[in-house]
């Protein structure tokens, strides 16, 4: 027969083991952040939409159709056609899958980018850091779509070199904001502890810094998506980004949308609407993480 | 104060150089030259004398390190060398777009101001009332909804409007003139892409306008004030918003830089021959003479909107000067 302290035991492991835990923390994430929540929500149907676009999506978003061009909204395409007869809902379910993608890349790779040398820049210090942060000073000068504007210039224009474009301007945004925080953390004595072990300089970076600035670089690295989108969106809608006939919503806004704007709305209306609630819901949902992961503003 | 001032002043050298470094060494990074991916970009059969001749036109047989001088040097006398793909001198072709850009840049600016600083009182005064969650949500909506396509939407709007109550569609002039030749013209013009990248702007300024008078109304003169029975609307007038205003004066002015970004996108919606539209010509037409020059007017523009920014901060706030 079990003891008294066993059975305890047990009840704790199962209160411990129980998913409900997780369900309560998401509840009380949208009772204190209602607005985080709604930008949650339309960040996981974003996600879902570009994860089963094959399914999801009526029609083959690149498949013209010249027997339904310029159809207004109507039960076949409940969001009409472009002047091609391209079913629109289709092809801003797919552009889901390139803003994502592109977002994402971007965002991850520019923001890891400049985390490492944020990180590394703090931990040596001295001369430097003193030189990194001028070289930092210089890329900071660039407006952000000016910087991937110069870089498509040199590049040229594709899918690759766009996500390349916005995210060499992220490298020294994220890396100067990761740095002030590893300031402090490098005169932590369990660096000190870590260094007296005569671990290496790469152990203590990675296994020792990082894992303690990822409050502020989660919080970059959503601001992050959704500036991505929204710059991915403009330089496709230039002309100079993602190209045809790849469904993208930036591109989806260019030409026809534009010149036929006042005898079919819908044309640029619905891939503007995808853009805007696509950051929206990134601007909300990052806003609620900043809240929740910054202690200054949770005290309040 | 003058003190802060020339130090600030010599600070901005070193990023001016590095970015100059950078926009000049950049174009040199594309493989092969730059005359070669002009002229035989298309693909066409091109004679090398002809790419001899573009590389003796820009100085590109010249030593690398006489070209990158020669090419500062010419910003102090404002001659930038000449277009890749039009001849023309590059600060001609500017100087023809500038007057635009600026205007709305201008505009853009007075009309944030104007909605910005009213709504980030109001949302602060009443934080987490209904009233707060809507001009929450309208400057989160101003960040993530992007210029052109509310330039795209203006126009649409403008159209449908217009054809419903005259009976015929009415769409704002394209071809310029300066406000002080006909500003009815002019204005017509102007009014709805400075609107455009106005809402954008003033979204950043009522958010920036909202947390800071949150922070300060939490300030012990405020509660001092308080408990000194003034009126509610002084203390937030006189005590509270004077203080809260510095930091929205530096995302004003920081962001009157990244105005350019938002031209770029949005005189292309409103075929407005400005700046912005000139560097997108410029990229999509590999002319990389133009974009370098534009690219780095665009930073120095950045860079000492930012110096001024500072002095405007150090000025008004005698704390900094003393740091």
């Amino acid at each position: 027969m079990a003891t008294t302290s066993e059975i305890r035991v047990e009840a704790a492991f199962e209160e411990f083991e129980r998913p409900r835990w997780r369900v309560s923390g998401i509840w009380q994430f949208a009772r204190r952040q209602p607005l985080g929540a709604a930008g949650g929500i339309i960040v996981i149907i974003m996600i879902l939409a570009a994860l089963f676009a094959d399914v999801l999506a009526p029609y083959d978003p690149v498949a013209n159709d010249f027997m339904a061009m310029s159809e207004a909204p109507s039960w076949t395409h409940p969001l009409g056609t472009d002047q091609f007869g391209r079913d629109l809902l289709s092809r801003i379910i797919y552009g889901a899958r390139t803003a994502l993608f592109v977002g994402f890349v971007a965002a991850f790779v520019g923001g890891t980018a400049g985390l490492i040398l944020g990180v590394t820049s703090a931990y040596f210090g001295g001369l430097f850091d003193l030189v990194f942060q001028r070289v930092m000073d210089v890329f900071m000068a660039f407006p952000l779509v000016i910087m991937a504007l110069a870089v498509v210039a040199i590049l040229g224009k594709g899918t690759e070199n766009v996500i390349l474009a916005i995210l060499i301007p992220f490298i020294p945004r994220c890396a100067r904001v990761v740095r002030s925080s590893a300031l402090s953390i490098r005169e932590m004595p369990y660096v000190d502890a870590a260094r007296a072990l005569g671990y290496r300089h790469h152990r203590i970076i990675l296994r020792h810094m990082i894992p303690n600035v990822t409050a502020p670089f989660l919080i970059m690295l959503t601001a992050f998506v959704g500036q991505a989108i929204l710059l991915e969106a403009s330089l496709s809608y230039l002309g100079l980004g993602v190209q045809e006939p790849t469904p993208a919503w930036g591109l989806m806004l260019q030409g026809g949308a534009e010149e036929y704007a006042e005898s079919a709305p819908w044309m640029p209306i619905f891939p503007g609407i995808a853009i805007s609630l696509a950051v929206f819901g990134f601007n909300l949902f990052g806003d609620a993480i900043r809240d929740t992961l910054d202690p200054r503003l949770r005290a309040r | 104060m003058w003190q802060y001032t020339f130090k600030r002043l010599l600070l901005t050298i070193p990023t001016l150089f590095g970015a100059a470094l950078l926009v000049f060494f950049l174009l040199r990074l594309i493989p092969g030259d730059i005359c070669m991916v002009r002229l035989g970009g298309t693909g066409a059969l091109v004679d090398p004398a002809q790419i001899e001749q573009c590389r003796v036109e820009l100085g590109l047989d010249k030593p690398v390190i006489l070209q990158f001088f020669a090419w500062i040097g010419g910003f102090f006398v404002f001659d930038l060398g000449t277009s890749m793909w039009t001849g023309r001198p590059i600060s001609e072709e500017i100087g023809l777009r500038f007057a635009l850009s600026l205007q709305i840049a201008v505009m853009a600016t007075i009309i944030s101001i104007l909605i910005a600083i009213p709504l980030g009182t109001i949302s602060a005064v009443k934080q987490d009332t209904w009233i707060d969650y809507v001009v929450r949500v309208i400057s989160i909506g101003g960040i993530a909804i992007p210029s052109f396509w509310l330039g795209i939407v203006i126009i649409l709007g403008l159209l449908i409007v217009t054809q419903n109550w005259f009976g015929e569609p009415w769409m704002p002039p394209i071809n310029y003139r300066p406000i002080w030749e006909d500003p009815a013209h002019n204005l017509a013009q102007t009014i709805w892409p400075a609107l455009a990248i106005g809402y954008r702007y003033a979204a950043v300024a009522t958010r920036m306008t909202r947390s800071t008078l949150l922070e300060v109304l939490r300030e012990d003169y405020v509660r001092t004030a308080r408990a000194k029975g003034l009126v509610e609307h002084l203390i937030i007038n006189r005590h509270a918003l004077r203080n809260a205003l510095l930091p929205v004066i530096t995302i004003i002015g920081i962001e009157f830089a990244f105005l350019m970004g938002g031209l770029v996108v949005t005189e292309q919606v409103f075929n407005l021959n400005g700046i912005g539209k000139l560097l997108v010509q410029s990229v999509s037409q590999n002319d990389y003479t133009m974009t370098q020059a534009l690219v780095m007017l665009v930073v120095i523009v950045f860079v000492l909107s930012n110096f001024v920014v500072d002095l405007a901060y150090a000025w008004l706030d005698p704390r900094i000067r003393y740091r």
